[in-house]
């Protein structure tokens, strides 16, 4: 093992034993990412059938559970969640160029995003509890009416995709965050910088999940 | 470097006390956790099996020797842990996780698996989830049958929900495992190993993985529907609250089809490998053999309504699907006819690894044909839900699978552990196993055509004979099994040393020390040729 840590040679201090070059290396992780993000489209993409499924078999139901959320909301949820997938993008670019300050400030923009994103969420859940709007059982008939008893059904979706969805956003927090200490620490630099970039993939993918969940829950109806 | 010295020579050795083992990111510790584990999880799952068919072993009307289990509810409950630990935490996770995690690497030339630590967490996802599964045990438990069929398992006052929130964890496992396969196999071949110059066994490895991770997270999600139906009463799957079982099944045997698959596929790796190196002789249509595992694996994903004839699907689609299923058996066959074209003047040599490959062939082939039986429309609908059905898969299974395993482990056993196990013991095993296994299923086909119902914990007089060859046959195996297990201990303790490549085989594995080193390979290989040039 004496070509570890010494700086000739393509072996420096971030490939690990098993790899042979930095190359090899960062290639190895871009495919697990990628892959990992198949199969959260292919969970997600269970959930989408199943909602077509269901949309197609109660459309009168849906496009009344559709109209008591509000779209507004909604719509301001996808904007901040587009421009916090720019800022994590640029990210990359500013570590890829050793730009460290200002890839700190555009991680910490990405996390903001994210927290805005729930708190927005949260607004918008405590209405629906508020309006009796409950998933499946728990539905309050009694506040919502006996007509529109059957709407538990229709926020049975709506809670699980927005609530699996919502999941994936702080778990993208917290690896933001994570990837924001190791930038100030000085882990990633224009040699290294695999991780954010797996990170940010994986942030990428849930914006996109968000971006047909809002049509599918918001719009159609 | 200077703390070298104070390591051992070999992975085992390398480093010493149980934490050196739970935190390793070596592939070769990791396979053999997994090993110790899911050979624990076997023996459970075995002693429930031994239960349910001592409960058969007379109808309950019979004196005396009618009733073994306190009443139907406890049948279920066996039957239930019996079926999900065997598959959930057996027969997918076998091979792949043990044989697949130690062997991948050193047969391609790479230190270890494209992300090593990954390997280590996915050792920890199946734990919490095969831990998860047992402590329902302690609860209420289980007794929906390994496949949770809606709407019961959704109005069953047992503890589905924490099960199958299990099945889901050890899902996550399997995922991970086949991501690092898949990149491994792209990204860390060793100078000329070609794909093309990749032994059967890493082939079949990288098939299985494209299916785990295609499928398994379809299986998750409908898992955590169900757990959450459960819970929350949404009515997705709840005929009462609007929702469709179908549904359920659609989903469930998406998964759960190409997860035979996922079983089934790498034992046909090892069984290539085993038949060439007791032939001494290149094996016989190495392409077709290896994107015949392709093909099984992408046609697996569209025959999953074979399991729904009688479901209430349209005719037409049931009409589809059994011709799709169909298909399934030409790659099948391929590598069928290919093994048996691969001993045509071949030396061949009986060792215990090769006695496993033959009993493979010969139980697979039942299986597989059963399994085209069943596969015809008219046909399933008669058989369907009988003890035909339960026979079929334990052919595939244990038949299949399983042989391949223990074939697998008697091969591959002085490589692993640097010890030579005793052969005649090992026959012995084989034995008792290969026949035991025929007394206790064969009937079991006729059983099923007799029309005896499966899941039942009772049965007519009619079918008392039969019950009872198969009971005694369970015995049988379990005498085959405990000889082996005698004969692994026997091996590990006193076992002879193993030499570097005792067999004469010819892939990379075997051109490095037994055990391996920590890091694989002293000089990183450089291949020239293909896997199997014998002659
Ligand atoms: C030639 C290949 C195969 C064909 C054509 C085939 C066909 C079928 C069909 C049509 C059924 C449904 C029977 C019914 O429920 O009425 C079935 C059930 C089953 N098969 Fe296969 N099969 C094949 C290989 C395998 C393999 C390799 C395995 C496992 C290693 C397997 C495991 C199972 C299991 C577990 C079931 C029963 C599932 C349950 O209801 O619990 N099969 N097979
Ligand atoms: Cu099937």
């Amino acid at each position: 093992m004496s070509t570890d840590n010494t700086v000739h040679g393509a072996h420096t201090a971030h490939v690990a034993h098993h790899f042979k070059t930095a190359e090899q290396q960062y290639s190895s992780g871009k495919e697990g990412i990628w892959l990992f993000m198949l199969t959260e489209i292919l969970m997600f993409g269970a959930i989408f059938v199943g909602y077509a499924i269901y949309h197609n078999m109660y459309p009168a139901m849906f496009a009344e559970g559709a109209s008591s959320l509000d779209w507004k909301m909604g719509f301001v949820n996808t904007l901040v969640l587009i421009f916090s997938s720019f800022t994590m993008a640029i990210s990359i670019s500013f570590i890829q160029k050793n730009e460290q300050k200002k890839a700190v400030l555009a991680l910490a923009t990405t996390v903001l995003c994210g927290a805005i994103f729930m708190v927005i969420k949260y607004f918008e859940y405590q209405h629906k509890f508020h309006l009796g709007l409950f998933p499946g059982k728990f539905l309050d008939v009694a506040k919502v009416g006996a007509e529109h008893a059957n709407l538990g059904l229709y926020f049975g979706f709506y809670y699980v995709m927005t609530g699996l969805h919502g999941i994936h956003v702080l778990l993208g927090m917290g690896l933001i965050t994570w990837c924001l200490i190791r930038t100030i620490r000085g882990d990633f630099h224009s040699q290294y910088w695999i991780v954010v970039e797996g990170v940010g993939l994986f942030w990428h993918i849930v914006d996109l999940i968000w971006i047909f969940l809002f049509p599918l829950l918001y719009l159609v109806g | 470097m200077a703390n070298t010295k104070a390591h051992g020579d070999n992975y085992i050795n390398f480093e010493k006390g149980i934490w050196s083992w739970l935190t390793t990111v070596d592939h070769k510790r990791i396979g053999l956790m997994y090993f110790i584990t899911v050979m624990f999880f076997f023996l459970i799952g075995g002693i429930m099996a031994l239960l349910l068919r001592l409960e058969l072993f007379a109808p309950n009307a019979a004196p005396n020797v009618g009733q073994i289990l306190a009443n139907g509810d406890v049948y279920n409950q066996v039957m239930t842990y019996h079926g999900a630990i065997m598959v959930f935490m057996v027969i997918v996770p076998g091979i792949p996780a043990i044989l697949g995690n130690f062997f991948l690497p050193l047969q391609i030339g790479a230190k270890d698996v494209a992300f090593p630590r990954i390997n280590l967490l996915s050792w920890y996802c199946f734990m919490a989830g095969a831990i998860l599964a047992i402590a329902t045990f302690f609860t209420t438990k289980i007794d929906t049958g390994w496949t949770f069929y809606t709407p019961y398992s959704i109005r069953t006052g047992t503890a589905t929900a924490m099960m199958v929130l299990a099945a889901f964890i050890m899902g996550m496992s399997s995922i991970l495992t086949g991501l690092n396969f898949i990149v491994t196999v792209h990204k860390l071949r060793a100078p000329g190993m070609t794909m093309h110059r990749m032994p059967l066994f890493i082939w079949s490895l990288y098939a299985t993985a494209i299916l785990q991770m295609l499928a398994t997270p379809v299986l998750g999600i409908t898992l955590l529907l169900l757990a959450v139906e459960r819970f929350l009463g949404i009515g997705i799957f709840d005929p009462k609250l609007g929702g469709d079982p179908v549904l359920f099944q659609h989903f469930f045997w998406f998964y759960s089809h190409p997860a035979v698959y996922i079983m089934i596929i790498p034992a046909m790796g090892i069984i290539s490998e085993l038949i060439t190196t007791f032939s001494k002789k290149v094996i016989f249509g190495y392409t077709a053999i290896a994107y015949s595992s392709l093909g099984i694996a992408a046609v697996s994903f569209f025959v999953w309504g074979h399991h729904m004839f009688v479901s209430g699907q349209s005719e037409t689609t049931g009409i589809v699907f059994s011709f799709l299923t169909m298909l399934v058996g030409v790659p099948t066959a391929i590598k069928m006819f290919n093994w048996v074209a691969t001993f045509y003047k071949g030396s061949v040599e009986f060792r215990s690894p090769m006695l496993y490959a033959l009993g493979f062939m010969f139980l697979f082939a039942i299986g597989g044909v059963t399994g085209v039986m069943l596969a015809t429309l008219p046909i399933d609908v008669h058989f369907h839900d009988t003890y035909f059905v339960v026979a079929h898969f334990h052919y595939v299974m244990v038949g299949g699978t399983l042989m391949a395993l223990m074939g697998g482990y008697y091969y591959w056993f002085p490589k692993m552990f640097g010890k030579m196990y005793n052969e005649t013991t090992a026959r012995i095993s084989f034995v008792f196993i290969f026949i035991g296994f025929n007394v206790t299923f064969f009937p079991q086909f006729i059983l099923g055509a007799m029309g005896m119902p499966r899941r039942y914990f009772d049965y007519i007089p009619a079918y008392e004979n039969l019950n009872k060859i198969s009971t005694v046959g369970s015995w049988l195996i379990l005498i085959g099994f405990l000889v082996g297990l005698y004969t692994i201990v026997q091996g590990l303790m006193k076992g002879e040393k193993a030499p570097m490549n005792p067999w004469g085989s010819k892939t990379l594995e075997w051109q490095t020390s037994s055990p391996p080193p920590h890091d694989n390979f002293s000089v990183e290989p450089v291949v020239t040729a293909g896997p199997y040039e014998y002659r």
